[in-house]
């Protein structure tokens, strides 16, 4: 984890030529702004401070997923006993990690795909037209964001068993009845950030397009869809770590064959024992993937946040 | 479609267009909510689980178990709400506190700012249960590192509390939270500072502001239209959560760090009864919204008195 932040390079990392020490100094000595000791003191401390904060976490999840069982069982220490990479073997074992691992994908990537793809057209009617009950539309899809997971869950949980015995039709408990509950969450915010995206798009493009031939779709696919597709993948990555994250859903909508690894990962505790080191180990490895993919598309993803949250 | 007069099918397109996610929206919101609404007036326990319509009608009788204080139910539920409205206020103090900081400390470049930003989003981009997973592993009694570091290193403790049991659970969860949710606030914060206009500051400083001054004149005031919607949104985020004290505390949360989502759930599933959990739910909201319909009518007069 913490080698993967390292490698990752800076966003706003400058280039330092051999002089540029020296020249910032002369720059600090023209400008009027330039920090006073104290300030720089003050935020020397708090940013280590917070770093450290931030880190300890990831530093224990990336130590102990390397320690013996033993190690982990007895009193916590800051380094392993001896370096070992048997959790990371043993966690595929202990619990059909694999299993939920195929299971998270599936739900989080079909949720992230659906609702990125019905999101794409409602985003474009919201950016692009006036019409009827617009604002009414905006302000439901805003509000359900604000609903608590918890008043959702039972009704859908209701319905789904109701359905299960009216029509042998099984949904709870299936990955297609725990994706359509994801939409509840995936969908509003995708609404919503595309819209932001595609607002940000200019319309005379779309102008060009029609009076090149283009219909209305045609303009979406050949040049709102293009121009917005660094604001799409960050959506998606953004609809996807929510869901790659969920618990409450997971935790009432899945059976053995089904459980994904928010649930699964529970596996490693049994009555007498917890498979610390694994807990770790495997905590690591089903986090790499979005970790890497946010801080990839960060920027992106900043974007689109901020636009949501602030217009 | 095509013999459509031109401007009904201009008129129409919009609707087109939200088709499916007007479809997808009535199937997970709007009828989850009204069968929600609906299972609120019902004696709904697990008899009647796989058939609900014939759960018999308890009128108001659910609202009035949830909201008797009296009794064993109520108690419990306003115990948690104001555990929640405590932890809730807290957290996105704390949260909004260290966004702000971390963002006004980045704001001018410096060596290692772009690693230090990465840094911070860490914690938003771990999956929830596996990061609660390691502070429920840094919080173990015997094997932990909480304790570790209190008593083993700095003697701090007498003993080794208990952090996952009991009144500490409290402080155990606020940390976990705070640490989990502050880089959104510092994202937001971040980005609403790329907006204020360099000059500002220089001019300041030319007529001898000092740091803490521009903070206080420019910066903050400039924050303040993000800052109303960012505490709106962290607060309806922290109340509602689930995944964190679920995660870390198991099915049933102590007392002291018992959120109305666990307790909700565990009110719900535990007893299989669910007209008194959808009841508890619709009271939930009710609260929510009466609290977001008062924030932003308080914000946005505060707004216009400030615009004059």
């Amino acid at each position: 984890m913490a080698d993967l932040t390292a490698r990752t390079p800076p966003p706003t990392a400058r280039r330092r030529s051999p002089t540029a020490g020296a020249r910032s100094a002369a720059a600090r000595r023209r400008s009027p702004n330039a920090p006073p000791r104290s300030f720089l003191w003050a935020r020397r401390i708090f940013l280590t401070a917070l770093t450290g904060f931030v880190l300890l976490p990831v530093y224990v999840m990336l130590s102990s997923s390397l320690k013996p069982l033993s190690d982990v069982s007895g009193a916590f220490h800051w380094l392993p006993s001896e370096l070992t990479v048997r959790p990371y073997l043993d966690i595929w074992r202990t619990v059909p990690l694999v299993r939920y691992f195929t299971n998270s994908l599936i739900v989080a990537g079909s949720a992230t795909v659906c609702s990125v793809v019905i999101a794409v057209f409602a985003a474009y009617a919201v950016s692009r037209y006036r019409f009827r009950g617009k604002r009414l539309f905006t302000v439901t899809v805003l509000s359900t964001q604000m609903f608590p997971g918890i008043l959702f869950l039972l009704p859908l949980f209701l319905i789904y068993v109701n359905i299960g015995n009216a029509t042998g039709l099984a949904l709870y408990g299936s990955r297609g009845g725990l994706i359509l509950t994801y939409l509840t969450f995936s969908l509003p915010f995708s609404i919503w950030m595309l819209a932001g995206y595609f607002a940000s798009v200019p319309r005379e493009l779309d102008e060009a397009a029609y009076v090149d031939g283009c219909g209305a779709l045609g303009a979406l696919f050949r040049i709102v869809v293009p121009a917005a597709l660094p604001g799409i993948v960050a959506v998606a990555v953004y609809a996807f770590m929510t869901a790659w994250g969920e618990v409450l859903f997971a935790s009432v909508m899945t059976n053995d064959t089904t459980r994904t690894l928010s649930i699964g990962l529970q596996g490693y505790s049994t009555q007498n024992d917890v498979y610390w080191n694994q807990v770790m180990a495997a905590s690591l490895v089903v986090s790499v993937p979005v970790v890497a993919g946010f801080l990839l598309l960060q920027r992106y993803l900043v974007a689109g946040l901020t636009a949501g949250a602030v217009k | 479609m095509r013999r459509l007069p031109v401007r009904l099918r201009r008129a129409g397109l919009p609707y087109l267009l939200l088709l499916p996610a007007l479809l997808l929206e009535l199937l997970v919101h709007l009828v989850p909510m009204v069968i929600g609404v609906a299972m609120s007036f019902k004696e709904l326990t697990h008899l009647f689980l796989g058939n609900w319509g014939a759960a018999p009608w308890k009128a108001l009788g659910n609202y009035r178990i949830s909201v008797d204080v009296h009794a064993p139910v109520g108690a419990a539920l306003l115990h948690s709400f104001w555990v929640t409205c405590v932890f809730s206020v807290l957290a996105v103090g704390l949260c909004w506190l260290l966004g702000t900081a971390a963002a006004v400390f980045l704001q001018e470049d410096f060596r290692g700012r772009g690693l230090l930003r990465a840094v911070f989003l860490t914690p938003y981009a771990l999956p929830v249960y596996a990061a609660v997973i390691t502070w429920a592993f840094m919080f173990q009694r015997d094997n932990g590192l909480v304790n570790h570091v209190l008593h083993d290193q700095l003697h701090l403790t007498d003993g080794r509390p208990f952090w996952l049991l009991g009144d500490n659970s409290f402080y155990a969860l606020l940390a976990v939270a705070v640490w989990k949710t502050w880089p959104f606030a510092f994202l937001v914060v971040m980005a609403a500072l790329q907006n204020i206009p360099k000059d500002l500051y220089e001019a300041a400083a030319l007529d001898g502001a000092g740091r803490l001054r521009q903070l206080r004149r420019i910066t903050l005031p400039a924050l303040r239209p993000v800052n109303q919607v960012l505490v709106l949104v962290l607060f309806l985020w922290t109340f509602n959560d689930f995944n964190t004290p679920y995660v870390l505390f198991g099915k049933a949360a102590p007392k002291a760090a018992d959120l109305l989502s666990v307790h909700i759930y565990q009110a719900s599933f535990a007893t299989w009864n669910f007209g008194t959990g959808s009841a508890m739910s619709v009271l939930l909201l009710l609260f929510l919204l009466v609290v977001t319909a008062g924030y932003l009518l308080a914000t946005s007069r505060g707004r216009k008195h400030a615009d004059g």
